[in-house]
């Protein structure tokens, strides 16, 4: 089983997620019990996914928009955020949205290019679970968490900023 | 100035161990070129066209005298003795090997500094005013809101993968010189009618291939709520600037794309939900952070002193050195001392490691230990009694540090060009030094009277030519290095961008067409106008027909 680090510890990762361009046929008949949909298809067909028997997760990419969830935080148990390369920075506002604005608290997981050095800037940002890219090495990636212990101004890991609390 | 306390230090160290393993990594073959680029630019690392290039911050260009000897002694050390003062109150070393950079930072540390968010596509060094605190119009000492800003951009984990790169700069006076406006941010401050602080808000301003003047989203921004909103503007412009293009993706572009009032629109419906959270400034923060930026121990002295007098009547380049490079000081019997970095034969901005020790000697001597960077490659003595101003001129003259020719035609911003910069179509320190020797003579250069000559090798525009009142471009033709000229750029309060003459000229032709430009606005000027102010009269036509007159 494929894993990935959730709450600074390796996990087995116990969901499948489904390619952009996938059907609902396609999706609902999938073997894996629990689905991580692109988010067209659940924009599409939230109603029909949320009634089936699987476990049902939605993956933005970065130009989607993260406020166009605001009703349905409530239902989903896991978010991802698509990083198509490290270098694109729109996820790690998406992770603000969610948790600060539409007060979601459930599992935000980046997933895609998710490389050891942008991992600690992720936490600080709300997202919770890391699908490494592939060749990124798990054990050394887990140190990255640390690489800065505390932050100047307000995170998702410490609201308060330093000034409110030097 | 700020003092580190033990949670800024601790960050930093935590950067400095941060990018040694980065550093190793790479080396070792664990980090691909492509993933080490962002990581090291974030360093203020660059491969240039013979050797790295570290870029050190000096953030909003305050320098104390010991970190100007730590910078003196890393130029000796880890590079050839000599370091390049920029036109973002940055210093750079154009010599440093790979390997030693991790325990260059960690030197730099020593004296709290560094070179973090120096380049990549993150918020850079933010910049001000370099009298700030000394100079007579200003409305608020912008030191304390640029730490305030500093300390708000460092390490911000939600815009380090922005779009592109990010500038901010702070200008507390009326007289700007930041050139505020051509910013991705600038932020005028201003003081509302019950004398309570806040700041107007530009934002998409800024130089190199699409020039433009930030436009005000915010006339009046109340102090406490300053973070909150540049929060909300980064989110607006981490979320929607462009990602396609990396020449449209500054944050200039977004606004001109989707206009200013739709930009503003989105911002404020942004900032509501940050409005009154808990980044919302306090007052205690405001005052510790100027608790940082007093006033030196000032004497109580007059404004006037005839030895200094006698002086200036008996040595006529001291009566210059006065007139052009020493300021007005906000303190009765002080003054500002302006060092002009622009000797001919040294490229604009260039200083040598003894040079830079003399200086801090000098600022612990005779002005309270600090020293000022300026986005003009100039450094400055804040707060020099008029009493010692002799003394200091002629301690500078034997360094070769008293050349009286701030703000005149040789005083010429200059970007380091193709002699170092692998972006460059052509090399801009030989213009600039072909065009001091056509202009050597100080008479001349007085007679001309204020002018800003603004030189970069490429459209980056690190030379900011864009609002040179001459601004020159490298350009790249058919393989060969050609000069275009603009007119009428500024970098003040009406800021203006520069119009091109016409087609551009070889290298060799420079001088001539500088002359002849000159000229024009000498045979035309009216009484006591400067160079902008007869361009802006008569226009582009007197000076495109005098300088193409015998092209064909």
């Amino acid at each position: 089983m494929p894993t990935l680090i959730k709450d600074g510890q390796v996990v087995d990762n116990l969901w499948c997620l489904l390619e952009k361009g996938v059907d609902m046929n396609a999706a609902l008949s999938d073997k894996a019990e629990q689905i991580i949909v692109p988010f067209a298809l659940w924009q599409d067909h939230k109603d029909t996914l949320m009634e089936s028997s699987k476990k049902i997760a939605v993956w933005l990419d970065s130009e989607d928009d993260p406020y166009e969830l605001a009703n349905d935080v409530i239902d989903l148990p896991l978010i991802c955020l698509n990083f198509p390369v490290f270098r694109d920075g729109r996820a790690f506002s998406a992770a603000v949205i969610l948790r600060e604005r539409l007060n979601y608290q459930g599992e935000i997981r980046a997933i895609g290019d998710v490389l050891r050095d942008q991992l600690c800037y992720m936490k600080k940002c709300g997202m919770d679970s890391f699908d490494l890219a592939d060749g990124v090495n798990v054990e050394n990636a887990l140190h990255a968490f640390n690489d800065f212990s505390t932050s100047y101004m307000s995170t998702m890991e410490e609201p308060l900023p330093l000034f409110r609390r030097r | 100035m700020y003092n580190y306390d033990n949670y800024d230090k601790q960050m930093l160290q935590e950067r400095i161990v941060q990018f040694r393993d980065q550093t190793r990594r790479f080396q070792a073959g664990e980090l691909s070129t492509e993933q080490f680029l962002p990581l090291r630019l974030q360093n203020g690392l660059y491969i240039q066209r013979l050797a790295p290039m570290l870029r050190v911050a000096i953030p909003y260009g305050c320098l104390s005298s010991r970190q100007l000897r730590k910078l003196a002694s890393i130029s000796r050390d880890y590079d050839k003795g000599y370091a390049h003062f920029s036109t973002r109150q940055n210093i750079q070393y154009n010599w440093p090997i790979l390997e030693q950079v991790p325990d260059l930072l960690a030197e730099l540390a020593e004296v709290e500094m560094h070179a973090i968010q120096t380049s990549g596509n993150c918020i850079r060094n933010t910049t001000t005013d370099q009298f700030a605190g000394v100079a007579v119009d200003e409305i608020e000492d912008s030191r304390p809101w640029c730490e305030i800003i500093r300390q708000w951009s460092s390490f911000h984990p939600e815009f380090a993968y922005l779009p592109r790169k990010f500038k901010i700069a702070v200008c507390g006076t009326p007289n700007d010189q930041a050139a505020t406006q051509v910013h991705d941010i600038g932020l005028y401050i201003k003081k509302d009618d019950n004398g309570e602080i806040g700041f107007q808000v530009l934002v998409g301003g800024g130089l190199g291939r699409t020039p433009v003047i930030g436009a005000t989203i915010c006339e009046f921004l109340p102090w406490q709520h300053l973070l909150t909103y540049l929060d909300a503007i980064m989110r607006i412009y981490n979320r929607f600037g462009r990602r396609d293009n990396k020449y449209k993706a500054r944050i200039k572009i977004l606004v001109k794309e989707i206009g200013a009032e739709a930009f503003r629109e989105k911002v404020e419906a942004e900032w509501l939900h940050d409005k009154d959270g808990s980044a919302t400034l306090t007052q205690d923060e405001v005052e510790r952070c100027k608790g940082f930026f007093t006033d030196p121990d000032y004497q109580e002295l007059d404004n006037t002193n005839q030895a200094i007098e006698d002086a200036a009547a008996s040595d006529l380049l001291f009566s210059h050195w006065l007139e052009r490079n020493v300021a007005p000081h906000k303190k009765s019997g002080y003054r500002i001392v302006n060092l002009c970095l622009k000797e001919t034969g040294v490229a604009p901005g260039d200083i040598t490691d003894t040079q830079m020790e003399f200086v801090a000697d000098l600022a612990d001597k005779y002005s309270f230990g600090e020293v000022r960077v300026t986005h003009e490659q100039n450094l400055v003595l804040t707060d020099v009694r008029l009493q010692d101003l002799y003394v200091v001129y002629k301690a500078l003259k034997t360094e070769s540090l008293a050349t009286p020719y701030l703000g005149l035609i040789n005083d010429i911003v200059c970007c380091p060009g193709g002699d170092f910069c692998s972006l460059a179509n052509a090399k801009s320190i030989p213009i600039a030094e072909s065009i001091q020797r056509r202009f050597e003579d100080f008479d001349v250069q007085k007679n001309i009277g204020d002018i800003t000559l603004n030189i970069s090798g490429c459209m980056n525009a690190c030379g900011h030519h864009h609002v040179g009142n001459i601004g020159i471009l490298g350009v790249d033709k058919k393989g060969a290095e050609f000069y275009q000229v603009t007119l009428g750029g500024s970098s003040d309060r009406d800021t203006s961008l520069g119009k091109v003459l016409g087609p551009s000229f070889a290298q060799a032709e420079m001088p001539d067409v500088m002359e002849k430009i000159i000229n024009v606005y000498l045979e035309n000027r009216q009484e006591n106008e400067n160079f902008l102010a007869t361009y802006n009269r008569i226009g582009m036509e007197p000076y495109k027909e005098k300088v193409y007159a015998n092209a064909d």
